[in-house]
């Protein structure tokens, strides 16, 4: 791939798999990884209340086993459901967010244990100081464990139900269309149900001159005539 | 050919993949490999034959999850602690050789400084600590009055254990990943702790503790002393990533330094772990005798130098 600005910009990494395909991982910016981290925050200071309560009945025994709780769940917690529940803590989970390794597969016991151990430089000063400057500056939102551990947090692909276009008698376009053009037409189709009616028209009456209608008067038509083609390029005759 | 047609003729194979993705039938895994190869094939049909939005979401769906399924690495925690503590840990330690060396040299070098200055001359304590320390050190090392020479509960033994576990692994964690942003810093970290405890003992043996101070620590200090030592040179390794990457780039050096110093930190977690329990249930007790007590340390000194020295030689090369 030469060389495309747009790339630079762009929030999603490609990789290539063994099998020859080009996956794509959308990365996930600051404000949903504090949010998630909130979630957590607050999760934890539950099982802190709860444990405390129940604890605090066995004495000094009950100290001892609260300072273990704390360290433990104050390092491993996030350890713990990244590596059980496919890479996310309640809090990412909740948010729709995912750790993987940079190739897209899932994240490792050694890379968990690495961006969670590191978790305590980007913390720093105070409020994740150095975490939220690291991922500024980087194209993938990597905090200072991810980068050591080699790991990204990405936005967990929702597989869309396959909307059934709008029902229109399918259509043949008069002119051969490129792939692009193709798209965006089905791309119109899938979509138009989610607009109001007159967005659809303002839109289908751009393309009058594909329509055989070049002074775009009756929009109406125009929108059943786009349906119609987008169901014709998918197949239907 | 068209995408109706191509979703008619894929449809069934896509919904059986993605039923066995979800955890439903996950015994009939044999031919996962090939199901993953088909899938990316018809993502990148799709792709190219210009096939709709939704479908190319839906296959690049099943695609990563069939990469994910087929790529990932099993968590074998047990097999992991075996191969740590047999090879890994002394191999990774000799392999920073002299980091490791680096980081003894800062934390027992102002150690000793220190504690012979203050055996020397009693008033260099207080140029060190301050006077309240000093005092709170007396009292709880007193030999005569203070919780640490007495049968203890048990209660108050697994008290101490969470205590040391809490706060001890917490600092070995924290001088590691210091080390991620303060470069050299956690060697330096090192020397400022060596000269605190080199100015506690020197006064402590000044004021006539010694004895009964050293029976307490001689047998857990092994653990603790080095592996905090251990976590200095770890943490030190991510550091010079930072201002030596090489030839590689500073993340990308990052990145290689901490698998490099993964294992080391592992063995300084699971030392400290060690230690916790040494310090909390045989180096309090009363029980025991302190002819035992020296031998049993300097046993556990030799173990930990010998486990270092020559654990893992086999993996080493």
């Amino acid at each position: 791939m030469g060389f495309d600005p747009y790339q630079r910009l762009d929030t999603v990494r490609r990789i290539e798999t063994p099998e020859g395909v080009e996956l794509e991982l959308p990365v996930a910016g600051p404000l949903p990884r504090a949010l998630a981290w909130s979630v957590d925050l607050l999760l934890r200071m539950v099982a802190y209340s709860v444990a405390g309560a129940i604890l605090s009945v066995l004495g000094d025994t009950g100290t001892g086993l609260f300072l273990l709780f704390i360290f433990f769940l104050e390092w491993f917690y996030p350890v713990v459901f990244e590596l059980a529940f496919h890479g996310a803590t309640p809090g990412k989970s909740a948010l729709g967010l995912t750790v993987v390794m940079a190739d897209g597969t899932p994240v490792t016991l050694s890379a968990s244990l690495l961006r969670n151990l590191l978790r305590f430089a980007d913390l720093l000063p105070s409020g994740y100081l150095v975490g939220l400057l690291c991922m500024f500056f980087d194209p993938s939102f990597r905090r200072l464990g991810d980068m050591a551990a080699g790991t990204l947090v990405i936005h967990r692909g929702h597989a869309r139900p396959s909307a059934a276009l709008p029902q229109a008698p399918p259509l043949a376009p008069q002119i051969p269309l490129l792939a692009e053009e193709q798209r965006a037409i089905i791309a119109f189709a899938a979509r138009s149900s989610t607009w109001t009616d007159g967005r659809q028209q303002e839109l289908a009456g751009l393309l009058g001159d594909l329509l055989g209608d070049p002074s775009g008067s009756n929009s109406t038509l125009a929108v059943r005539k786009l349906c119609g083609m987008a169901r014709w390029l998918q197949g239907e005759r | 050919m068209h995408q109706d047609h191509f979703v008619q003729r894929h449809q069934a194979e896509w919904t059986d993949l993605g039923r066995r993705l979800d955890g439903v039938d996950a015994k009939t895994w044999a031919d996962l490999p090939g199901a993953c190869r088909r899938v990316s094939q018809h993502l990148a049909l799709a792709r190219t034959r210009g096939y709709s939005a939704d479908l190319v979401a839906r296959l690049h769906d099943l695609a990563i999850r069939s990469h994910q399924q087929l790529y990932q690495q099993p968590v074998d925690l047990g097999t992991r602690l075996v191969a740590l503590v047999k090879d890994r840990v002394p191999a990774a330690v000799r392999a920073e050789w002299v980091l490791v060396g680096l980081a003894h040299l800062l934390f027992y070098g102002p150690l000793f400084v220190t504690l012979i200055a203050v055996h020397h001359d009693p008033h260099v304590v207080y140029s060190v600590l301050d006077m309240q320390t000093v005092s709170d050190m007396e009292t709880m090392y007193d030999p005569a009055g203070t919780h640490y020479l007495r049968e203890r509960a048990v209660d108050s033994d697994l008290l101490m254990f969470g205590y040391y576990i809490w706060n001890n692994i917490g600092i070995g964690f924290r001088t590691f990943a210091s080390g991620a942003l303060l470069g050299l810093g956690p060697v330096w970290f090192l020397a400022s702790n060596g000269v605190t405890i080199g100015a506690v003992y020197g006064h402590l043996l000044n004021i006539g503790y010694g004895g009964p101070l050293t029976a307490f620590t001689v047998g857990h200090s092994s653990f603790e002393l080095t592996a905090i030592v251990l976590s200095g040179a770890a943490g030190a390794r991510l550091g010079l990533a930072w201002l030596n990457p090489g030839q590689w780039t500073r993340t990308e050096a990052l990145g290689r330094a901490a698998r490099r110093a993964l294992p080391i930190i592992e063995g300084a977690t699971l030392m400290l772990l060690v230690a916790a329990v040494l310090e909390a249930f045989w180096s309090s007790s009363q029980v025991v005798p302190a002819a035992l007590k020296y031998t049993v340390g300097a046993g556990l000194w030799v173990l930990v130098y010998g486990w270092l020295l020559l654990g893992g030689r086999r993996a080493d090369r």
